[in-house]
């Protein structure tokens, strides 16, 4: 984000104490009010107009202007006030540079490696999945959210390990809130891994099945990767760039190529049934998991980067050149009376739920106290690194719900709602989609999916066919025209597989070493990470745990996706309360407490929309909401020898119970895991807080930084002549 | 204006670079050269497989 304050700092780099508040000048004073004015009437524009659409662009306008308002103001406030950062403190990158894990890193790069290690393919599921409430209740919880919650939580978890040499969360649980609290993390790290997982590789399988042209591109990819990774090892050590042009290149030949092949007499070895490729990716996780990394890992890991960034700066620029207007409605029934097709639920706790990267995400909370606070190089960098890059994130999620809120409403529940309730014609579907109140008919249909050179559009579920059509329509509209649709749609399902299978890849080799380091604590060897039999067996454990989720996915005909997002996205916020709950802890001990609202707000919502959200998982009378109650229904009809809808015979009734069942009794535990975190953690709170005693510090010893560097995007003319005093370069 | 550009280019080779790691061995060079000078470096062979190794056992979880 480049909203940095164009007025000069109120303290020099190297003043100790932190400033008094901002320095009023008119400049900036008219700089922020015209901000705020322009943002202020976008917002308007959203809210004013009901049953006439509105240019996707007022939407774009007003993220832009919450973020810049919020990142000057709130995140300063955060920064200078609650945090307290000290420049004149050297962090642990340059205390403890080794040239390795810990070294002082320039700022900007680190922005790089944080948004490419936080933003995925999450931002871009979640909002099309829940922009079956219409746009504007995923719009609002995107945009504040992330100003309120999830860039907070990113950046004090930063700081806070920071401050501790770069601990993980999970072992800053146990240090503040005590090993009960420390083990509900680890389970819950480990559990949230496992079902994300499954649910990105669901997505994935989604996309590519019967779709010859994106399972012969992605298929590509892995001989593209192992190419560049033989190339960098043997041929050209080190040339990343060099390798990483020349792979980009072979991945678009894979996509053009991927049109041949579907015309090809090839197409039917490449038309997999789901099925097929949940044991193609269950092989793929294993090999990718026990590899060495340099071979398939890494070269995958920088291909998918370059894409990302790419495909992200492609689409945003396709959105502001192409202004496209809104189709779907700003708010639906099923907002209110929770029995849309994509998933069930209401809006409160479910929207909340669905969309959790791009407005508050736990899962960033690893990052942010993985390798990012080994590498900062000032402390008042957390706010562009924690807080910006989270708000970059969120603006991807706002392009994410308008890709899929400019298709045809008709369309995106003919795409999204469950096999079992559109059938497999166009006619079926084009009626079910009228029973749900939309309209779109079966030409419409059949015309929207030859446009992009698919068999078939019907329940393509899982939000990525549905991301790629929005952003097909959007880049034709930009570059190329009609013409170049089908290719602009491979290109989006490739992208987003690709850098799915890499957190797929990634996520699978975090699993195992958690695991291997748990078992070491049994049985030693396991913790040699290349000790074979523990590296085969683990990586066994951690693939078999999220490909029997997805195979159960796959299967379950009331709809993997309907069934299993609603998991992940409670595992997710389960992830941010334990998060939210160290950082108000932490807050609290170091003498905080009365800026503890600052994560306590966010958590107490996090926890109430958790918790509600796991009520109705678990206690629902309404069989599409609760898991209990969807057992109880299917399993009496069972033993009545019945078969319910969408089932089609008793197999398929069995799945639905044992699948409901194992869903159920995964929402309880998740559930507990909260309390049993938030419970132990109001301990210690109060126990903090009525302590006579100093508490003791689990900071790091303070010694004095030499460092000279800018704590934001643009270096101020002040920060500028510091550096220049001190001989440092930007 | 020309000028212009050329920084503007040489700026995003130096960020692309920086951010991809390849940047990497010739700050390792810089640091060699000053903490123990007059010793061999790693060749670029050696230390991108050390680099690698490394990456090898500290497995970065990419979130969603």
């Amino acid at each position: 984000m480049s909203t940095e304050t164009p007025e000069a700092p109120d303290s020099p780099p190297h003043s100790p104490a932190p400033d008094r508040g901002s320095r009023f000048t008119v400049r900036s004073a008219l700089i922020w009010g015209a901000v705020a004015v322009v943002g202020a009437v976008a917002w308007g524009v959203i809210a004013l107009s009901r049953g006439e659409s509105i240019s996707a662009i007022w939407l774009v306008v007003a993220a832009l202007g919450s973020y810049a308002i919020a990142y000057r103001f709130y995140a300063r406030f955060i920064a200078k006030k609650v945090l307290e950062v000290d420049d004149t403190r050297a962090t642990p990158a340059e205390r403890l540079d080794n040239g390795t894990d810990f070294q002082p890193m320039d700022r900007r790069v680190l922005f790089g490696h944080h948004f490419a290690a936080i933003a995925g393919a999450g931002p871009l599921v979640g909002p099309v999945l829940a922009a079956q409430m219409g746009y504007l209740p995923g719009t609002i919880w995107i945009i504040v959210g992330v100003i309120f919650a999830g860039a907070v939580q990113d950046m004090v978890v930063l700081f806070f390990s920071m401050r501790r040499d770069g601990r993980s969360l999970g072992q800053m649980a146990r240090d503040e809130i005590g090993p009960v609290g420390g083990v509900a993390a680890l389970i819950g790290v480990f559990a949230i891994m496992i079902i994300l997982l499954a649910v990105l590789a669901l997505v994935v399988v989604n996309a590519l099945a019967k779709s010859p042209w994106g399972t012969f591109s992605i298929a590509m990819t892995i001989p593209i990767a192992v190419f560049m990774g033989f190339y960098l090892r043997m041929i050209r050590p080190g040339r990343v760039m060099e390798t990483s042009v020349i792979g980009v290149a072979l991945l678009l030949l894979a996509i053009v190529a991927g049109g041949w092949v579907q015309e090809s007499s090839w197409a039917p070895a490449f038309t997999l049934s789901p099925q097929a490729l949940v044991i193609a990716l269950v092989i793929y996780g294993f090999a990718a998991s026990v590899l060495p990394v340099w071979m398939l890992l890494a070269p995958r890991d920088y291909l998918s980067t370059f894409m990302k960034v790419g495909t992200i700066v492609l689409l945003a620029l396709g959105v502001i050149l192409s202004a496209p207007m809104m189709q779907a409605p700003a708010v639906t029934e099923f907002a209110i009376n929770g029995n849309g097709p994509v998933f069930a639920g209401s809006l409160f706790p479910f929207v909340f739920i669905t969309i959790a990267c791009g407005a508050l995400s736990g899962f960033h909370a690893l990052i942010a106290s993985g390798t990012t606070p080994k590498l900062i190089q000032k402390e008042s960098q957390v706010r562009m690194i924690g807080y910006g890059a989270m708000l970059t994130e969120s603006f991807v999620a706002v392009m994410a719900l308008i890709a899929a809120s400019i298709l045809d409403p008709g369309l995106y529940y003919a795409m999204n709602a469950p096999a079992g309730l559109l059938g497999t014609t166009v006619e079926s579907a084009s009626e079910a989609v009228n029973n749900l109140g939309f309209a779109i008919t079966p030409e419409a249909l059949a015309g929207a999916a030859a446009a992009v050179q698919e068999s078939t559009l019907i329940a393509r579920t899982g939000g990525a066919p549905t991301l790629a059509v929005g952003m097909s329509e959007i880049f034709a509209g930009v570059f190329g025209g009609a013409a170049l649709k089908a290719f602009w749609y491979h290109f989006a399902i490739m992208f987003e597989a690709l850098f799915i299978l890499t957190t797929v890849d990634a996520g699978t080799r975090v699993g195992r070493y958690m695991l291997q380091d748990t078992l070491g604590n049994v049985h030693k060897p396991f913790r040699d990470v290349n000790w074979k039999p523990g590296l085969w067996i683990t990586s066994a454990v951690v693939v078999g745990a999220w490909g029997y989720f997805l195979w159960a996915g796959v299967n379950d005909p009331l709809g993997g996706i309907n069934q299993l997002f609603p998991l992940f996205g409670i595992a997710n916020q389960l992830l941010a309360a334990i998060a939210l709950t160290v950082c108000t802890t932490l807050l609290i001990k170091t003498g905080r407490a009365r800026y503890a609202w600052v994560t306590a707000v966010p958590l107490a919502w996090d926890v109430a929309v958790t918790l509600t959200a796991s009520w109705q998982k678990v206690f629902s009378s309404d069989p599409t909401l609760g898991f209990f109650a969807q057992r109880a229904r299917y399993s009496a009809a069972l033993e009545r020898g019945e078969v319910l809808a969408p089932a089609k015979d008793l197999d398929q009734m069995g799945t639905v119970v044992v699948n409901s069942t194992v869903d159920g009794v995964l929402s309880i535990v998740f559930a507990l895991l909260v309390i049993i975190v938030v419970v132990n953690a109001m301990f210690v709170w109060y126990r903090a807080l009525t302590s006579t005693e100093p508490l003791g510090s689990s900071e790091a010893p303070a010694v004095e930084s030499k460092i000279v560097a800018p704590a934001g995007l643009i270096a101020t003319p002040a920060e500028k002549r510091a550096m220049a005093e001190a001989g440092s370069r930007e | 204006m020309i000028a212009a550009l050329r920084r503007a280019g040489s700026g995003v080779l130096w960020y692309l670079r920086e951010v991809s790691g390849e940047a990497d061995y010739d700050r390792y060079l810089a640091r060699h050269e000053r903490e123990h000078p007059g010793t061999p470096p790693l060749t670029r062979r050696e230390f991108e497989k050390r680099r690698m190794d490394r990456a090898q056992e500290h497995p970065q979880s990419r979130c969603c």
